[in-house]
């Protein structure tokens, strides 16, 4: 099986290691990837600011760069949820009936890592090596717009060694919310301060999810607070093993 | 001496200072904080578990989204057939385009009356005209005779939620108002006893004040009928001792038949309050001869909805029917509160309603007051897609923000704009990545973390640190690899 890999910008730029686990995950399943290098934003932080055309000129670009892939693999529920979610609206408005039928054909085959896992390949034990405590934060794209459901609870449960917490108010947002971060940072970390009392109170060493934005906002505030703990993105932990465990970071 | 609440700028959406302004008063204030998530969790507990027993929710959900959706696409026919039925039972429709004609009319209904009192059920739609500080400057006390709603008026306060007004108030703060208004000293803060002390107050309001003020849950197009629901009972002795009833409803309130209650009803309950049918339901169809108020006029206010009407992405807004699921269910509202929004409609509701209702210059911070988590959108009982209306009402303040200076200096503007020239070539934002990689050297500690940062940045640091950035990109990574196999 071929996937194209879209890694999105900030995991590009932020957090390669996530894009590393998600090649070493995918090849050791006999995926064959292929990366684009043309490849910059999905254009999510432009559409949920209100800068509309911005966004619709990434989204025309996405679609034009992945028309002919055979499947686009995504490590960032957000991501896909604005693809899903907010590219047809945008060429509802702005695109041409050609970009239409482009997205409609393109769509089914996009894929959020843990979808493509599970309903692509098929694989629930990815083979993976974990030996630590870890909290799983749902996020809010991945439950409420992508319905991941029991998804990653069902990759978790098969990597040896992990100890699952259980979150208290697991569907409850951290507060990111990608500009309202900024725009509304008080009330945005006041939501966190929430988030993290929940996290921490788990007694976990890593809190993971399927999108790395959420958990930039959780670790900066993990780490300005000298918490005791990490966040790691679930793709890390999927592609660990006995032989090659998750990548130390920072 | 007056009671009648005095004016505040604070829901006054062209007074009030911007959200994240107004939410900061309250981030910083314990009682109130807890007073709000403690009645949430005990609402949305309640209603979690009366929606689990309704396994047809979803399909519930749908049939109540139709039938609103349904009713306002027709609007104007239901609104004439409501008007032609309700003035056959013996009514008196009247037409508000305004704020301002809504308050003149009543007015006018009030003098005919030689009223100098009135006594109220509760409406959120009468606090959106600001009725009570109208009537007061015209020489006419407006008494509330919702329990929350006095508590509120008494208290010289503000509502914070729709349903529940005065849920940032707690028991013993009722005690403290209501011992010092009513003046009773010894006041016990024991609910049977606070209860006492309203009935006590109402009883007497309600056998001397022959003229009441409602708002409407429902208008029935079919029947010419006015519905409201309510918990405590004061709303039915509004609507029998009085001679006079006046209703205010906003147009968008209109159910076209008399069985549509029957979703509408269960749909309210739960979501609201958790309840598998609220207390008292009252219905009244114009005037019947010897029962009830004699009088009955309903003005119909517009105020801006004819304009949401208009859009059709925004047209989904007027569905709402004030349960507030939307706000017990949004983690922002649950920091904030209600006063933070800056209007008597608070929560994601009210970040899409009010600046359609009143202007975006007077609200431009509101559709930004939601991290768009899709909460409210999950509960809302007839579907109303808050997160997509956000977006829409984001886009047209930027749109605005093209045509203005604020698009030469504002940091987020310009920050927003730059992006979108890196994010058009792959070779630009290389670039940028790069340099970046550079810059953050200056601001990144040895610990490998960025503490603070300047400008916009600073928002983020003020309470989160930010790792620093990586020597290799991804795609650096990726290309380095393809060398090395090669």
């Amino acid at each position: 099986m071929r996937a194209s890999l879209f890694i999105t910008c900030y995991n590009d730029t932020l957090y390669p290691e996530t894009g590393r686990a998600v090649v070493a995950l995918l090849e050791r399943l006999g995926v064959e990837l292929d990366f684009h290098p043309k490849q910059t934003c999905c254009g999510q932080m432009h559409a949920n600011t209100g800068f509309r055309g911005e966004a619709f000129s990434q989204a025309k670009r996405f679609v034009q760069l992945y028309q002919d892939a055979e499947n686009v693999v995504i490590p960032s529920s957000s991501c896909v949820a604005m693809i899903r979610d907010q590219y047809p609206g945008l060429f509802e408005q702005l695109g041409n009936e050609t970009l239409r039928r482009q997205f409609a054909t393109l769509v089914p085959r996009v894929f959020e890592l843990s979808e493509f896992l599970l309903d692509k390949i098929g694989v629930e034990d990815v083979g993976a090596y974990f030996p630590h405590r870890v909290v799983y934060h749902a996020s809010c794209h991945g439950v409420r717009a992508l319905h991941l459901g029991d998804r990653p609870y069902r990759l978790m449960a098969k990597v040896r060694g992990l100890d699952l917490a259980t979150l208290p108010n697991v569907e409850r947002c951290c507060g990111f919310g990608g500009t309202f971060s900024v725009k509304n940072a008080e009330v945005s970390s006041a939501m966190l301060a929430a988030k993290l009392q929940d996290v921490v109170s788990t007694g976990a060493e890593y809190c993971t999810a399927l999108d790395n934005s959420c958990l930039m906002h959780l670790g900066g505030a993990m780490h300005r607070q000298y918490a005791g703990m990490k966040t790691i993105h679930l793709a890390q932990i999927l592609a660990s093993t006995e032989g090659s465990p998750a990548e130390a970071v920072a | 001496m007056s009671q009648a609440a005095g004016h505040h700028a604070i829901l006054d959406p062209t007074l009030a200072p911007p959200f994240p302004q107004a939410a900061l008063n309250v981030l910083r204030n314990p009682q109130l904080r807890k007073n709000v998530t403690h009645a949430i969790d005990v609402i949305q507990g309640k209603r979690a578990r009366l929606v689990a027993e309704k396994t047809d929710w979803q399909e519930l959900r749908s049939t109540a989204s139709a039938i609103r959706t349904h009713a306002l696409e027709n609007l104007g026919f239901y609104l004439e057939q409501f008007e032609a039925r309700c003035t056959a039972a013996g009514g008196h429709v009247h037409w508000a385009a305004d704020a301002d004609e809504a308050r003149r009319i009543i007015l006018d209904l009030l003098r005919q009356e030689n009223a100098s009192e009135v006594i109220k059920i509760k409406t959120m739609t009468s606090a959106e005209i600001q009725l009570n500080t109208f009537l007061e400057a015209q020489g006419i006390s407006a008494f509330e005779t919702d329990l929350a709603e006095i508590i509120l008026q008494l208290g010289d306060e503000e509502p914070s939620h729709i349903v529940v007004p005065a849920l940032h108030i707690n028991r013993s703060q009722v005690r403290e108002i209501f011992a010092r208004r009513m003046g009773l000293k010894n006041l016990s803060d024991d609910p049977q006893a606070l209860t006492a002390a309203a009935r006590r107050y109402l009883r007497q309001k309600f056998l001397t004040i022959p003229t009441a003020i409602s708002g409407a849950n429902f208008l029935i197009a079919e029947t010419g009928s006015v519905a409201v629901v309510e918990s405590e009972g004061n709303g039915r002795m509004c609507l029998t001792l009085p001679r006079t009833m006046i209703t205010l409803a906003g147009i968008e309130k209109v159910l076209p038949r008399f069985e549509d209650l029957e979703v509408m009803l269960q749909m309210l309950a739960r979501s609201a309050t958790g309840e598998r049918m609220n207390p008292y339901t009252s219905l009244w169809t114009g005037v019947t001869p010897g029962d009830g108020p004699q009088n009955f006029h309903v003005v119909l206010l517009d105020n801006g909805r004819s304009s949401i009407l208009s859009s059709p992405k925004q047209r989904q807004t007027l569905k709402c029917i004030r349960c507030a699921a939307c706000m017990n269910a949004c983690p922002v509202y649950r920091q904030t509160g209600g006063h933070a929004y800056g209007s008597v409609y608070p929560g994601p509701i009210g970040a899409i309603l009010t600046p359609q209702l009143m202007h975006m210059q007077h609200a431009q911070s509101l559709p930004y007051a939601s991290s768009l988590c899709g909460a409210c959108y999950e509960v809302c009982p007839v579907k109303i897609n808050i997160p997509e209306v956000l977006l829409e009402l984001r886009a047209q303040v930027t749109d605005q923000e093209r045509k203005q200076a604020v698009r030469f200096f504002d940091p987020m503007y310009l920050g927003l704009r730059i992006a979108n020239l890196l994010f058009a070539r792959a070779w630009i934002f290389h670039a940028a990545q790069r340099l970046g990689r550079i810059g953050a050297r200056v601001v990144t500690r040895k610990d490998g973390w960025i503490h603070s940062l300047p400008s916009v940045g600073g928002k983020w640091t003020q309470t989160r640190d930010l790792r620093g950035l990586p020597s290799q990109t991804f795609h650096e990574w990726w290309a380095a690899r393809g060398k090395e196999a090669k």
